[in-house]
């Protein structure tokens, strides 16, 4: 501790935290209904905070928000599915960007700019090879596009000032390309200031799945993505996987012992330059990309740019709850962890 | 002629007309400004002053009160990066209201801690925490320790100053001129200083109740107020020995201004010890002490042509140094900046008031005050106050 100088006793005395005494008991109304304690299961959780862990108190109104995490999770668009005269498969989706507060924190509302309303956008699959359609429609107040990864011409990239370039407010776009090459890709909004349309919500995880499919798994999307909710663009106040911070914790994500898990894991933060997925008791097969069959590694933690994907494959041989996080701890405690709850 | 005269009012209904429409067309005016003015657009304001944090095991209590314009409701709170549990303001705080937050955060004696609220909006208002230590439980302990400080850093010292006297006493005028001036320099050296500590204070307290208005209010009162007192005695004692010049009256007026001074002084004791900084603290007392102890010389400089009693020089001493145990002892319960920041001012408005009253006797028989003499007794108080102020930050 430094020595004291008088300056700082007057001030850290004085001015910072005045009286000792506390003059008088917390005379607020009757305790909030503590959420955070409940889980989704109907089984009691112990109560974070202090030692036990971060939390939030109180929970999203998910209703309100229009998405839900645990249903991003195993939420795929397929698209309206027809064939081309060649025999090729058409997939074919709308997807409408909007401006929309959404509660990203209990009581915290965030200014959101979202595909489909959702915060991450819907994850769209289809099958290495297959005709797309994305219909981009810009309901939005600010001009946007839909940026795929994947390989397709220069007019369909979603860029400013290429092919069709920026969708103004009222205006749409078909984007249309092949699905190339299989893997696990991201799309997202690329009109600038590009930093603030990825940040305010406009991204969403692109699976392409190889010709010959994977075999059979429950299939699970997790994108970690954050909110600058003071928009200084100095890192986040929340970091989340699939929308809401913390989610997991309280509603942890439901596998079956001995299944085959496989994550579909992206990394969308903006503002920090890398983030990363650890698992509790367990290790995972990780497919960089997803653009090969092999696994690169086994592991339980990776670690991914922004813009880096994933596959994690796994089972769980014991039941119980095991933690998830980014094992860059300071974004767990601000929201990026969750909880495998694996059951019979 | 008469027929004017019936028709002129009494002063008081004049009064109370003018009074009347006066408060009519305000009215009109306010109404019409409200409707007339744009509704205000921008994101709200929101801020938070926080008055006071308290630290028990595993717990961070901190007061906090809405010094913005527009309500505030806390959504969320993180401490070091990592979100926490909370109770208290689960409602948006109105404009000038208070609450309590209880936080359960495991800190750690002597760490640093940064409080962050989330507000509804996605603000972020933070508060340090430069060393955490446990707060000391209240009790009639505490306000014993108080006054036993206050007595260590006030009293004691002055009255240790004072006793110089006898050698004040046979010093020449000349002598007594230096230690006038060098008084004066001791206490614009204090004005100054709590003037500034009375401005920083003013900025934590968040401006809800002035900032630092409250600062130069509070000066401007204690000065306008004791110049009045001033003038009572002067008149008084002008009565009973219209001759003699009366250093006894300076000598009181010194004593007072270092008392609001002391005040000041213990008032940063008390609070302090309430965050547990002075558990660090006895080089501190002792610093406190050396620095007060030429307040006490201050205080007798005026009585050096004069016998006193010892009750006199008691009860000057008292005047001087006592406030020192009132403020420690509000010091530890008091829990408003705004506060502190007006006491403060009160302080710099007793000491100018003090200066001004002993500028006259700094004058040599030329009537000079800067000469020499002068100048090298404003200089060495200006000085000592600079230097014993670096030994209580040794």
């Amino acid at each position: 501790m430094s020595p004291p100088s008088r300056r700082r006793l007057l001030l850290g005395g004085a001015g910072v935290a005045l009286g000792a005494i506390p003059a008088r008991r917390l005379t607020e109304g009757p305790a909030a209904p503590d959420h955070g304690a409940h889980a989704d299961h109907g089984q009691a959780m112990p109560h974070g905070g202090g030692v036990n862990g971060p939390v939030f108190r109180g929970v999203v109104d998910h209703a309100a928000n229009g998405f839900d995490p645990s249903e991003i999770l195993r939420d795929f668009d397929y698209g309206k599915v027809s064939a081309l005269p060649g025999g090729q498969v058409l997939r074919e989706w709308e997807i409408v960007a909007s401006d929309r507060e959404i509660e990203v924190a209990p009581g915290v509302r965030f200014p959101a700019w979202t595909f489909n309303g959702r915060v991450p956008g819907p994850t769209l699959r289809c099958r290495a090879g297959d005709r797309l359609k994305v219909r981009f429609v810009n309901a939005s107040a600010h001009p946007h596009t839909m940026h795929f990864h994947g390989i397709h011409p220069a007019e369909m990239d979603g860029v400013p000032g290429i092919g069709r370039g920026v969708i103004e407010p009222g205006g749409d776009f078909v984007y249309e390309f092949d699905a190339e090459p299989f893997g696990v890709h991201l799309y997202h909004c690329h009109v600038g200031p590009l930093a603030e349309h990825i940040a305010r919500g406009m991204y969403g995880m692109f699976v392409v799945d190889p010709p010959q499919p994977r075999p059979k798994a429950d299939e699970l999307v997790m994108l970690m993505h954050g909110y600058n909710t003071t928009f200084d663009a100095e890192g986040n106040q929340l970091y989340a996987v699939n929308g809401i911070p913390f989610h997991y914790m309280h509603t942890p994500v439901r596998v079956r012992r001995g299944e085959l898990v496989r994550i579909y894991l992206g990394n969308m933060l903006e503002y920090d330059p890398i983030n990363s997925f650890h698992l509790h008791a367990n290790f995972f097969d990780y497919y960089p990309t997803g653009t090969r069959l092999e696994p690169s590694e086994y592991t339980d933690t990776v670690v991914q740019a922004q813009g880096q994907r994933g596959i994690c494959e796994l089972r769980f041989p014991h039941l119980g709850k095991y933690m998830f996080h980014a094992h860059k701890t300071e974004f767990a405690d601000l929201g990026w962890m969750g909880f495998f709850e694996v059951v019979e | 002629m008469s027929t004017t005269r019936s028709l002129r009012l009494p002063t008081w209904l004049l009064a109370c007309a003018s009074f009347a429409g006066i408060v009519v067309v305000l009215g009109l005016l306010l109404l019409l400004a409200s409707q007339s003015l744009p509704e205000r657009t921008g994101p709200p304001a929101e801020q938070l002053a926080i008055e006071r944090t308290v630290l028990s095991p595993s717990t961070i209590e901190l007061t906090v009160r809405n010094t913005g314009a527009d309500p505030v409701r806390i959504g969320q709170i993180f401490v070091n990066d990592a979100y926490v549990a909370f109770t208290g303001a689960t409602e948006p705080l109105p404009r000038l209201s208070s609450q309590t937050l209880r936080i359960d955060y495991p800190w750690q004696e002597g760490q640093p801690y940064l409080v962050s609220m989330l507000t509804s909006t996605g603000a972020v208002i933070e508060h340090e925490i430069g060393a955490a230590v446990e707060t000391p439980p209240a009790g009639g302990g505490v306000l014993a320790l108080m006054a036993l400080l206050g007595t260590y850093v006030g009293i004691i010292p002055v009255v240790l100053g004072m006793a110089l006297l006898p050698v004040l006493r046979r010093s020449g005028p000349t002598v007594v001129r230096i230690l006038l001036a060098l008084t004066v320099g001791l206490l614009a050296f204090l004005a100054v200083d709590a003037a500034l500590e009375g401005l920083e204070l003013a900025a934590e307290s968040g401006g809800a109740f002035g900032g630092s208005l409250l600062v130069f209010l509070g000066a401007g009162l204690a000065f306008l107020a004791l110049t009045a007192v001033g003038g009572l005695q002067r008149r008084r004692s002008a009565a009973a020995d219209p001759d003699r010049p009366n250093g006894g009256r300076l000598a009181l007026m010194v004593a007072v201004g270092i008392g609001l001074h002391n005040l000041g002084e213990g008032l940063a004791i008390g609070s302090a010890y309430a965050v547990g900084e002075l558990a660090l603290g006895a080089a501190l007392v002792v610093g406190f002490a050396l620095h007060n102890t030429t307040e006490g010389l201050a205080v007798v400089a005026p009585l050096a042509q004069q016998r006193p009693s010892v009750g006199r020089l008691a009860g000057l001493g008292l005047v001087a140094g006592g406030p020192a145990i009132l403020g420690a002892v509000v010091g530890v319960a008091v829990d408003n900046a705004g506060i502190s920041a007006l006491l403060f001012g009160v302080g710099v408005g007793a000491i100018v008031q003090v200066i001004v009253q002993l500028a006259p006797a700094l004058r040599n028989q030329a009537g000079k005050i800067l000469d020499p003499a002068g100048v090298a007794g404003l200089t060495a108080g200006v000085v000592i106050m600079y230097v014993t102020g670096l030994v209580v930050t040794a």
